[in-house]
């Protein structure tokens, strides 16, 4: 079922998938600082907040978790909102699901745990394209997870080590707008992105951070009416 | 507690991530199904996005703010290199020089 590739080749496309990802790394290390900083500063534990991020893995909900545990909230609005937030990863386990079926289910379960919003982006076109994609995953997926890992732990250890200044939270919303240029010039996929961010701005105070989803599921129904109505979307 | 807790929300995102990758049968998805998983990047991305860029601390509307003219510069060097790189440089370095030399 496999077919066997060299170690070099392995590691070839591992390291395809590392450098394809260094650039979403400028958000990702800010943004780990920050997380380990703001939750000692909301009085977690530092061997808490480091294994949150080992635990959890995933930014955005990370955040919420400890934001709200930190004012007392129930314990099932916080994991309301964590699974609300990383709701939107179901839609990349449906996309990744027509890919991976010839995987293992140990590849299965180590490239669902590294599959964020960013391995998730940039692995995909080669996802689609190539049989050995688990080592590009991995390559994109390790290298975020082990810059978070290490992130989170500089920003309990060390503080703020990164002045603000430099608005590199800024590059959370560019670095994503920048996963899209490649569509830029087809006028369905225009189409969805408009209506899922206008979606998200009017539904943005939803409670448990919905909006993400509830935009994505908008926009992914747009899409459908597009493909079922225009020939030229259908192909 | 909060032990429990964060192993519980490592357990729900890990699910989220892995049910449908195990649950999927590739041949039970329909075409027209896999066309519209086709959207999902487009369908996602923006409503990260849009709320960083366009909703101020107050969550209201912000036009007229140092990020908004980055967010544009980068839009405008996405859309004519459809170069992923070029794209985040500019909206960095627009934002830098809006704020540190205008």
């Amino acid at each position: 079922m496999y077919q066997s590739i060299s170690t070099s080749m392995k590691s070839k496309i591992f390291f395809q998938g590392f450098k394809d990802v260094l650039t979403l790394l400028i958000p990702v290390i800010p943004f780990g600082i920050i997380y380990g900083v703001l939750g000692l500063e909301l009085g977690l534990e530092p061997w808490v907040v480091i294994a949150s991020s080992f635990v959890i893995f995933g930014g955005a909900s990370q955040l919420a978790f400890v934001q709200l545990f930190s004012v007392g909230t129930s314990p099932y609005i916080i994991l309301g909102s964590v699974g609300a937030i990383n709701s939107r990863h179901l839609l990349y386990g449906a996309v990744c699901s027509q890919y991976f079926n010839k995987l293992t289910n140990g590849w299965k379960i180590l490239l669902s745990y590294l599959l964020t919003d960013q391995a998730f982006a940039v692995s995909l076109p080669y996802i689609k394209k190539n049989k050995n994609f688990r080592y590009h995953l991995l390559g994109s997926g390790f290298t975020l997870w082990f810059f978070w890992q290490i992130s989170t732990i500089c920003g309990v250890l060390l503080g703020n080590i990164i002045p603000p200044e430099l608005g590199l939270n800024f590059a959370i919303p560019i670095t994503f707008l920048a996963l899209l240029v490649k569509e830029f010039n087809k006028i369905d996929h225009v189409v969805v992105m408009i209506t899922s961010g206008l979606a998200s701005l009017l539904l943005f105070n939803f409670p448990l951070k919905i909006y993400i989803i509830l935009s994505a599921l908008i926009a992914l129904c747009v899409a459908y009416y597009l493909i079922k109505n225009f020939k030229r979307f259908a192909k | 507690m909060i032990w429990t807790l964060i192993i519980v929300a490592g357990i729900i995102t890990f699910m989220m991530r892995y049910s449908l990758i195990a649950l999927i049968k590739p041949e039970s998805l329909s075409a027209t199904t896999k066309k519209v998983l086709t959207y999902v990047p487009s369908a996602v991305f923006p409503a990260i996005i849009f709320p960083a860029v366009f909703l101020n601390k107050n969550q209201s509307f912000q036009f007229n703010t140092y990020e908004v003219y980055a967010f544009i510069c980068a839009l405008i060097v996405g859309y004519l290199t459809k170069n992923t790189i070029l794209t985040i440089i500019t909206g960095l370095v627009s934002y830098w020089i809006i704020t540190f030399l205008l």
